[in-house]
C-alpha cells in the first residue's frame, strides 16, 4: 500500500494496481506445469502389489492434507499477528489462508472418499483422521462464514482473528479427542514408509503444492485486498450520497 | 483496580444477570421445555425398544443440553443491546474479562439449573440407573457443561449483534464442541455401562485440558471481541 494521505486514497491506488505482478503469474504458471509434470511421472510408476493403481491417489491426497495445513498456519499467524499489530494486511493474508486452507480440506476429503470406496469398501467411515479434517472443514467454514456476515471492517478484522485463533486451538484438540475416540486408519503414508519411485512422487507432488499454494494464497490475497479497496469506495460513495446508495 | 474488585465486578454482574432471569423466567421455562420436547423426540426417533434407548441415552443427553442451551448465549447480551446497556458496561473502568467472567458465571448456573431438571427426566425416559450413575455424574456435568459455556459465552458476545446470529452462533459453536461432546457422551456412557475399559480418567483429563485451555484463550481475546 502506498503512503497516502486517507484510506479511501489508498482504495483508488489499490484498485489503479494494475495488472498482477510478474512473480504472481510466474509460480502460478510454474506450480500448474510442475503440477502437470509430476502426475505424468507419478502414472509412469509401477502399480503397487496391494492397492495396484489406487496408490496414486496418494500421491495427490497426502500432499494435499499436507498442505492444507499451511492454510490453516497460516491463517493462525496472522491472526496472531493482527491482533498484535493491528495491520489490515495480516486480517486479510488470514483470510486468503483460511480460503485455500478450506479448498484444500474439502478436496482431500473428496480425494480421501475416492481412494477409501474400493479400498475400505465405504466412502465416509469414522477414523481419526478423517473425522478431523472434516471438523477443521467447519470450522474454516465457520470463520468465513463470520467474515461473511459481518459488515464492519474493524469488527471483522477483530472478531475472525480471535475465532481463528481458538479454531487452530481446537484442530489440534479435535485431534488427540477423535484419536482417541476411534482409530483404524492405517500408519500415517510418509515418503519414508514408501518405495523409492513412490517418495520420488510424493516429494514432487508436496513441491508443486506448495507453490500452487503459494500462487492461490497470493491470489486470494489480493483479491482481498481490491474488495477491500472496493467496499471503502463504496463507503464515501454512500457518504456523498446522502446515504441513500445501499452498502 | 485490584484483583477483588475484579471478582465483585464480574459476581454483581453474574448476579444481575441471574435476577432478571428469576424475575422474568423468559428463557429459563422455554429452554427447559425445549429440552424435555427434544427428549421425547429423540425417543420416537430411536423407537420404543428399551435398549437401544439405553445405549444412546448419553448421547441423547448431551445433545439435548448443547442444543436447548444455546439458547440461553443470545438472550445473555440481548438484554446488554435492547437498551444499549451494554455501552455503559464496557464504559465503566476496570478489566472487561471481568465481563467475560460474570456473563460465564451467571450462563453456568442457568445451563446448570436446567440440567437439574433435564437430567432426571430423561433417566425417567431413558430408564436410567440414577443411583449407580449420579455421583460419577456430576464432575462430568460441570467439566462438560463449563466447557460448552466457556465458549458459547464467547462466540455469544459476536453472533449476538449480527444480523445472522441465528444462524451464525451454531454454525461457530457446535464444530467447536466437538471434543466436549466426544468426552462427555463417552464419559456418561462409561457410568451408565460400568467403565470396562478404565477410559474415565482419559475422558476427564481432556475435559479438564479443553476447559482449561479455552478459558484462557477465551479471556486472553474477550477484550479485543468486544472492543468498539
Amino acid at each position: 500500500m502506498n503512503s497516502t494521505e486517507t484510506p479511501v486514497d489508498a482504495a483508488i491506488a489499490e484498485l489503479r494496481l494494475g495488472a498482477p505482478s510478474r512473480w504472481l503469474w510466474g509460480t502460478t504458471i510454474v506450480g500448474i506445469l510442475a503440477f502437470i509434470g509430476t502426475q505424468i511421472y507419478g502414472f509412469t510408476t509401477p502399480s503397487s502389489e496391494e492397492m495396484g493403481n489406487l496408490v496414486k491417489i496418494m500421491f495427490v491426497h497426502v500432499p494435499t492434507a499436507e498442505i492444507s495445513f499451511l492454510g490453516v498456519l497460516l491463517m493462525f499467524i496472522a491472526s496472531v499477528l493482527y491482533l498484535v499489530r493491528r495491520q489490515e494486511r495480516h486480517d486479510l493474508l488470514g483470510a486468503a489462508g483460511a480460503e485455500v486452507g478450506a479448498v484444500l480440506t474439502a478436496l482431500t476429503l473428496v480425494q480421501g472418499s475416492i481412494w477409501g470406496r474400493p479400498t475400505w469398501g465405504v466412502w465416509w467411515t469414522w477414523d481419526a483422521r478423517l473425522t478431523s479434517e472434516a471438523v477443521m472443514l467447519v470450522i474454516l467454514v465457520g470463520y468465513l462464514a463470520l467474515r461473511a456476515f459481518t459488515e464492519d471492517s474493524g469488527r471483522r478484522a477483530r472478531w475472525s482473528a480471535a475465532v481463528a485463533i481458538l479454531g487452530a486451538l481446537n484442530a489440534v484438540i479435535v485431534y488427540w479427542s477423535v484419536q482417541w475416540w476411534r482409530t483404524l486408519h492405517q500408519p500415517h503414508s510418509s515418503p519414508m514408509t514408501v518405495a523409492r519411485p513412490y517418495r520420488y512422487a510424493l516429494r514432487l507432488n508436496d513441491v508443486s503444492m506448495l507453490l500452487i499454494f503459494i500462487a492461490l494464497v497470493a491470489w486470494r490475497y489480493r483479491a482481498a485486498k481490491l474488495e477491500r479497496a472496493a467496499e471503502l469506495l463504496r463507503e464515501e460513495a454512500a457518504l456523498k450520497q446522502g446515504g441513500s446508495y445501499a452498502l | 483496580m485490584g484483583m477483588r474488585g475484579e471478582i465483585y465486578r464480574a459476581t454483581s454482574l453474574a448476579l444481575k444477570d441471574l435476577t432478571t432471569e428469576r424475575r422474568t423466567k423468559a428463557n429459563f421455562n422455554a429452554v427447559v421445555f425445549l429440552a424435555g420436547l427434544m427428549l421425547l423426540l429423540f425417543g420416537f426417533a430411536l423407537g420404543p425398544d428399551a435398549d437401544a434407548l439405553r445405549n444412546a441415552a448419553a448421547g441423547v443427553l448431551w445433545l439435548t443440553v448443547l442444543f436447548s442451551g444455546v439458547q440461553a448465549f443470545h438472550r445473555s447480551y440481548e438484554v446488554e443491546l435492547e437498551t444499549g446497556a451494554l455501552e455503559t458496561l464496557l464504559s465503566y473502568p476496570g478489566s472487561r474479562k471481568a465481563i467475560f467472567v460474570g456473563k460465564l458465571l451467571a450462563n453456568l448456573a442457568f445451563i446448570l439449573l436446567v440440567e437439574v431438571i433435564v437430567v432426571p427426566v430423561s433417566a425417567v425416559l431413558y430408564n436410567l440407573p440414577m443411583g449407580r450413575l449420579f455421583p460419577g455424574l456430576l464432575p462430568v456435568l460441570f467439566l462438560g457443561t463449563l466447557g460448552f459455556v466457556t465458549l458459547g459465552t464467547f462466540y455469544g458476545a459476536m453472533a449476538s449483534r449480527l444480523r445472522a446470529r441465528d444462524v451464525l452462533l451454531p454454525l461457530l459453536l457446535f464444530p467447536m464442541l466437538i471434543p466436549v461432546l466426544v468426552a462427555s457422551v463417552e464419559a456418561t456412557s462409561a457410568l451408565m455401562v460400568g467403565d470396562v475399559m478404565g477410559e474415565m480418567a482419559s475422558w476427564i483429563g481432556l475435559l479438564v485440558a479443553f476447559d482449561v485451555i479455552f478459558l484462557f484463550a477465551a479471556l486472553l481475546t474477550f477484550e479485543t471481541v468486544v472492543e468498539e
